[in-house]
């Protein structure tokens, strides 16, 4: 009855393999950012799905004006930039991969100025929104749900503007190398995702909805 | 018993970890407490905050019970009452359930896959300290509900509170804010630890362990923690929305401006069917961990289990509006909702004969914890039977927001969910303290809360029948109701006598419990070839694994499971 107390040693213990690594080496075995992210990706879809189904059930049923037809503008030119700034990502990244850190810095401030663009594209048009065509949050089902999508989107490119702003103070610095591209790439995860939902958002909101 | 067991270099390494243990003063322990990121120490955490916010609520159901007791009572104002159904409800899901489970998840994930700790130790510190600013900032409400200066009001709008009695209009002061931030900051965390648990699991099996071979447990904590990520979120969603009608003005749930009071109810159940089976399957994980052990037999259909928990999950997602059949939907969605909730009883059933086909002709060991998961078996029956019944929507038309409601839905989260932790505790506790918790008090806690459990619960069905609508804070006498509630009442002290006796249990065995080496239960889970309590780096090597049941192949080296596997 020693299996109560002993402790049980591994057989592969004498398998001779010398250290056995921190990490685990299971059948298969991602990059634990990539799933933490996409886990994270999951619940915000989660999220914007509520938000989306909100806006599409209050669709039309507002008891007084302005209606989206009336005010909406297409945010082309906003749109073109954010989407772009996947593509700069997407240069960096690969950038950082071959190890040219000039080049990663170039395309990551670009990244950056084509999201602070599209943050001040939608900071535009809220204003002329409220100040030309009187269209609040609390003006009718439409201010409530334009905003509040419109609005969660805009937040979480505020978000991923913060997070590529800490990474282009470290990579100023040089702390950011050719090591660090798989961390780096998580973040780009994000910013993706940022940028789908937008086609999701524009598709409802200036396309279906209008 | 077991063959030539030697001792391997782990315990070696364990005492080297206890050097450092020996100058530290009361501060220092604390201060460590506070700031670890262990695996093991946030795991116990997340359960001690759940036991004592389990007593909390326990009390308020007491009180609840104590009201209800009598035709006329007036041992409550209606306005407390409303009060402490709100808090009694929220607090056993949100601040009891969540945590518990997670708890557990913390604990056991790392050990029974063979890892050091989480993928993201630092954001389950985060996730755990959230769920406690959580629950705190709802407690808070008993003294700020009205703001610093008014007295306190806890929320009163019932624990899925429905618009537009949350509107600006109908709830004033700020008790439904607290209600509504306590939960989503607790919601923030549950969706942090999800991520990491699932991270974990996908990434940091120790060798040999494909996901085939993983332990049941982890598996149905893995695809509990997808479900948290889709299905607590909408919850979040929605209490944005809420937040934005209550301070900026806006028309979700406003009724008056064509808002919808039926979204918010599709939004809820969207979150809060899902979350019974959040709530349930860690259930099902323990029961599938702790029946093998019990009965001396591997478990029964491991695949067919994976797939069923996967098939429940899956199809849960879809049965939200059967909460909701007396809004009047199209006979489209009645039927749609009817008939996939009753979908989920095939899965179910599936599971439920497979624990049975286990214990079939094992050689059952009858201690405490299987005394908790035979019980659960057969009142998890019942609650699955009468989910059929309420599943049928004519049926529901009759008892919706009855108190045959309550009865079912206290049969899952009681009699399998509280059950099935009561197992768990005393299943784990001589893995996470070095000792074992008290068999006699183990079997009166067990015996007098399982009495007190069919009182109060099973005779909670017949008022229901009768007509006794929930959330009224008193009747009047000849409506036939008076009985049936007082013996519901009775039924209730028979269940604080048993959760007394548990605390007193682990109070008294924490000193003076038998010590329990690392294997009390001659188990086959790798959690159990460490020491008790297990080192803060777990393992002083990572094992490799060759089967579903590693220390079975290791006790029994002429007959493997990896043979047959």
């Amino acid at each position: 009855m020693n299996a109560t107390t002993a402790t049980i040693p591994f057989e592969t213990r004498s398998a001779a393999t010398g250290a056995v690594p921190l990490e685990s080496s299971a059948d298969w075995s991602p990059s634990k950012g990539v799933v933490g992210m996409t886990c994270l990706i999951i619940a915000e879809s989660a999220i914007f799905t509520i938000f989306v189904v909100a806006y599409l059930y209050y669709l039309g049923k507002d008891l007084s004006g302005p209606t989206p037809r009336q005010v909406l503008d297409l945010p082309i030119l906003n749109s073109i930039c954010l989407l772009s700034s996947s593509a700069t990502i997407t240069f960096a990244l690969r950038s950082l991969r071959n190890g040219n850190t000039k080049k990663f810095n170039f395309w990551w401030l670009v990244t950056i100025a084509l999201g602070a663009y599209f943050l001040l594209g939608t900071g535009r048009e809220w204003h002329h929104l409220i100040h030309d065509k009187g269209l609040t949050i609390q003006t009718n089902l439409f201010g409530t749900t334009f905003y509040s999508l419109v609005g969660l989107h805009a937040s979480h490119v505020i978000i991923g503007l913060l997070a590529l702003s800490i990474v282009m103070a470290f990579a100023i610095t040089g702390a950011v190398k050719r090591e660090h591209a798989e961390r780096v790439h998580v973040l780009g995860l994000y910013w993706h995702f940022v940028d789908v939902v937008w086609v999701v958002v524009f598709t409802v909101v200036y396309i279906i909805g209008r | 018993m077991n063959g030539t067991l030697t001792t391997g270099d782990i315990s070696g390494a364990t005492a080297l970890g206890s050097i450092a243990a020996t100058e530290k003063t009361v501060f220092d322990h604390i201060h460590s407490w506070l700031v670890t990121v262990d695996h093991k120490r946030l795991g116990l955490m997340y359960i001690i905050y759940a036991l004592v916010f389990f007593v909390v609520a326990g009390i308020e159901a007491s009180l609840i019970r104590i009201q209800l007791a009598a035709p006329n009572n007036h041992f409550l104002s209606p306005q407390v009452f409303n009060q402490l159904f709100t808090m009694h409800g929220t607090t056993m899901v949100f601040l009891v359930g969540m945590p518990m489970i997670f708890g557990f998840a913390n604990y056991l994930v790392p050990l029974m896959i063979g890892a050091r700790d989480l993928a993201f130790p630092r954001l389950n510190a985060f996730g755990f300290w959230l769920s406690v600013f959580g629950g705190l900032l709802l407690y808070f409400s008993f003294i700020g509900g009205e703001g610093m200066t008014g007295a306190g009001s806890a929320p009163d709008v019932g624990w899925f509170a429905y618009a537009p009695l949350t509107g600006k209009a109908f709830s004033k002061g700020h008790s439904t804010d607290y209600w509504i931030l306590g939960i989503m900051i607790g919601g923030f965390g549950s969706i942090a630890t999800a991520a990491n648990i699932i991270t974990t699991i996908l990434c940091m099996r120790c060798r040999g362990m494909t996901l085939a071979k993983m332990p049941l447990l982890a598996w149905l904590n893995l695809i509990m923690c997808g479900m948290v990520l889709i299905a607590v979120s909408p919850l979040t969603a929605a209490q944005i929305m809420l937040l934005l009608d209550r301070f900026a003005g806006s028309h979700f749930f406003d009724t008056q401006a064509g808002g919808s009071a039926t979204l918010w109810m599709h939004f809820f159940w969207i979150f809060g069917h899902p979350e019974v089976y959040v709530l349930i399957i860690p259930a099902f994980a323990f029961a599938s961990e702790i029946i093998p052990v019990f009965s001396r037999k591997a478990i029964f259909g491991y695949p067919v289990m994976v797939g069923a928990t996967l098939a429940i999950a899956f199809v849960s997602l879809s049965v939200w509006a059967h909460h909701m059949f007396t809004i009047g939907m199209s006979s489209t969605s009645n039927t749609f909702f009817a008939v996939s909730t009753m979908m989920v009883g095939i899965p179910t059933g599936i599971k439920i004969f497979n624990w049975l086909g286990t214990m079939w002709g094992g050689k059952l060991r009858f201690d405490t914890p299987m005394l908790f998961s035979t019980a659960f078996l057969f009142q998890f029956l019942i609650a699955g039977l009468t989910g059929i019944m309420l599943a049928a929507a004519p049926f529901n038309w009759q008892l919706n927001d009855s108190y045959f409601v309550i009865a079912h839905f206290h049969f899952v989260l009681v009699g399998a969910l509280i059950f099935m932790i009561f197992a768990a505790v005393y299943y784990w506790f001589p893995k996470a303290t070095g000792r074992l918790l008290s068999e006699r008090f183990g079997k009166w806690h067990f015996w007098l809360f399982l009495i007190g459990f069919h009182m109060t619960f099973v005779t909670m069905h017949i008022p229901g029948i009768l007509g006794m609508p929930r959330r009224i804070y008193t009747y009047e006498a000849g409506r036939g109701w008076g009985i049936w509630n007082l013996i519901c009442t009775i039924g209730v002290a028979f269940q604080v006598i048993g959760t007394l006796i548990f605390v007193i249990n682990i109070l008294l065995s924490l000193r003076k419990g038998r010590p329990a080496g690392n294997d009390p239960w001659d188990a086959w889970t790798l959690e159990w070839s460490t020491s008790s309590p297990p080192p803060e780096y777990n393992f002083a090597e990572i094992p490799a694994v060759k089967s579903r049941r590693p220390l079975w192949d290791i006790k029994h080296p002429s007959d493997p499971d990896w043979k047959y596997e």
